[in-house]
């Protein structure tokens, strides 16, 4: 019962802390909301499957809340069930190359000579080819039939520019006095990298994983929009990529066919990036000592 | 301890010393054009190797493609693979590595599989032109107005003007670009009518030719207006804001009080204090920010259907042009790196203390 109650205290001063930056605590409210949406969402709303002719690309109603497609199929239904496939690449992803550049560049920061020359070596290379290409090329040489093997893929490749601004921050950290001290008292390695090193991080590590995580979403919206990666089924890529083959641009009313699907996307961006703002202030004490 | 005066005559000395052979072999550029080449081969053997020893190799399923569709025998299939690639897979790879790299130095791309006797390269001398051309002007029209705008939001902070244009530059930098194409397209193109998107298709209007004409710059201007647009209103967000948090710290400097002191014209503090040491990091991200618009090409030239070297690009990914694909991605990225070595060039000449100090 105690820890119960110990970890929702720390869980409110958490969300207390949070709430200080009103814009940061609002992007996060956005992306709870929209997980929740796409990923309980489904159980209570049906995805619409059936073709209507007669109500083809159709404006907002009290009985279709964002319109209808090409078949005649509720959008709204869709946003809610297209949603969980975009989150998971993107957490995927996001993970992946957050452990890679956290990894390594702490590593190439805290090693130095050859370690250090070797591992920015290939980041500079991976950083200076043209990540979008190389990902056409490659979805276009192997087959993506699930989720997790894009996600591990843009994992793979989106790592290299936050490596380097890992680096720099342990490079900065290695010279400051704590590090020293914890030195000079033989805490040992671990005590150093897990205790003093992670922690001066953390507002570091938290915005890479969310920058991470909207580059993910921007890579893999594109592949499936144009026609790379042969995902089906409701996605929001798959439903703009329709909606701009169908030509749902030309008309008044099947316009919310394609602004929808875009609505989605651009509000999980912005609320991403807008958590980080919160987060920040979780993680580093320093920034909220003005409020 | 060293007075202030011998403090800044100090760099003035260092720059005399050392002579000139030992300075270049020292320098910053060649240091950076030796990482431009390492990284140039590199990518050449990476691309030659990717296509060759992928288990779904291009040329694997070239060959596979001719035999179910032109129910070829496999050796017949692998002859007419080996030469739409120029390559003779007789020979060991690492030999056929160097005839790939030979082919190279000729300027020898090999020839596109679907258009049969057109080589890459001619592909490249037509198309690569008006990519450089609107991404270029893209990135000069974004960094110049980036700088300007975060410079004046630094000055008016907590204004009305800098509220605005902060929640502008942030909504404006999530969006990302092929999207706020199609959004360009609806809504000024087709909702509200205001700009004639299918006019504007293609790279240059029919019966125009290119020279040193009005009308041909007109024209070139008129259909690349959209890719700008949305490769400027994509990336000037983030300049806007790292040019402002810059800025900032900039205006707290010592120098910049000192300026003030001395009675110096707000004007001149402004562009010449503050605006340029303001500026010097974003130079730094310049590089990486080529690479991303250069990349988003692939996606912003097919939406407009202008016709850049990204349009061949996911032209020849769709179909399956191996040969051009290899080639196109090849000249993207040597672009890339060019690019890149030239911001850096340009940084150094506007900040010359890391020619010689180990300031990266």
């Amino acid at each position: 019962m105690n820890l119960v109650k110990q970890t929702l205290a720390s869980l409110g001063t958490t969300l207390r802390i949070m709430s200080y930056n009103k814009v940061g605590f609002a992007g996060f409210l956005m992306v709870i909301f929209i997980v929740l949406m796409s990923f309980v969402g489904p159980y209570f709303i049906p995805l619409d499957t059936v073709t209507k002719v007669d109500k083809i690309f159709q404006s907002p109603s009290a009985e279709h809340w964002f319109g209808t497609d090409h078949q005649g199929r509720d959008i709204f239904s869709q946003i809610i069930h297209g949603g969980k496939d975009v989150i998971v690449v993107a957490v995927i992803a996001g993970v992946l190359s957050t452990l890679i550049a956290v990894t390594f560049g702490t590593l190439s920061g805290f090693a130095g000579g050859r370690t250090d020359a070797f591992i920015m070596a290939i980041t500079d290379v991976m950083l200076t080819i043209p990540q979008l290409p190389l990902l056409l090329i490659l979805a276009s040489l192997m087959k993506f039939e699930n989720v997790t093997s894009l996600g591990v893929l843009l994992g793979l490749l989106n790592w290299p520019s936050l490596l380097r601004a890992v680096r720099s921050q342990a490079l900065s950290l290695k010279e400051r006095d704590f590090i020293e001290a914890a030195r000079s008292l033989d805490l040992g390695t671990t005590h150093i990298v897990f205790r003093e090193i992670v922690p001066n991080m953390m507002t570091y590590i938290i915005i890479s994983l969310a920058l991470a995580m909207t580059g993910a979403i921007y890579a893999q919206v594109a592949l499936v929009l144009f026609g790379l990666v042969p995902f089906s089924g409701s996605n929001w890529g798959v439903m703009l990529s329709l909606a701009w083959v169908r030509g749902a641009i030309f008309f008044k009313d099947s316009v919310w066919y394609i602004m929808m699907p875009i609505a989605a996307i651009v509000l999980l961006q912005l609320s991403v990036v807008t958590t980080t703002r919160s987060l920040e202030l979780v993680f580093n004490p320093r920034l909220r000592s003005g409020e | 301890m060293a007075t202030t005066f011998d403090a800044t005559q100090l760099p003035v000395e260092a720059e005399r010393k050392p002579s000139r052979a030992a300075g270049f072999l020292n320098s910053f550029l060649l240091r950076r054009l030796l990482k431009a080449l390492f990284t140039a081969f590199v990518v050449i053997t990476l691309t030659f190797f990717l296509i060759r020893l992928l288990p779904s190799n291009p040329i694997e399923l070239f060959i596979q493609e001719l035999m179910v569709q032109y129910s070829m025998p496999y050796h017949q299939a692998r002859d007419q693979a080996a030469a739409l690639f120029a390559i003779d897979l007789e020979k060991p790879l690492i030999l056929q590595y160097f005839d790939y790299l030979g082919g190279l130095v000729r300027g020898d791309l090999g020839t596109s599989i679907l258009s049969p006797g057109t080589p890459v390269t001619s592909f490249i001398k037509r198309f690569l032109p008006w990519t450089v051309f609107s991404v270029g002007l893209a990135l000069m029209i974004s960094f110049t107005s980036g700088v300007i705008l975060g410079l004046l939001m630094a000055y008016r902070r907590e204004s009305l003007l800098d509220h605005i244009l902060t929640v502008l530059a942030s909504v404006l930098s999530a969006i990302p670009n092929y999207i706020l194409g199609i959004l360009l397209i609806i809504w000024l193109g087709v909702r509200w009518g205001v700009v004639p998107v299918a006019q504007m298709r293609g790279s240059l209007s029919p019966g125009v030719q290119p020279g040193f004409t009005l009308a041909f710059f007109q024209d070139a201007l008129f259909h690349a207006a959209l890719p700008i647009a949305a490769y400027v209103l994509t990336t000037v967000g983030s300049w806007m804001l790292t040019m402002k948090s810059s800025t900032i710290s900039v205006l707290e400097e010592d120098y910049v009080t000192v300026a003030r002191a001395k009675g110096l014209k707000e004007s001149r503090i402004t562009t010449a204090y503050v605006g340029r040491n303001a500026a010097l990091p974003l130079f730094t991200l310049l590089a990486i920010s080529i690479g991303f618009v250069v990349g988003g090409s692939v996606l912003i030239e097919t939406i407009f259907q202008y016709q850049g070297i990204g349009y061949v690009l996911l032209q020849a990914v769709n179909r399956r042009d191996y040969v051009v694909m290899q080639g196109v991605f090849l000249i993207i990225t040597l672009s890339v790196i060019f690019a890149n070595f030239f911001a850096d060039m340009l940084y150094s000449w506007l900040d010359p203390r890391i020619k010689f100090g180990a300031a990266e």
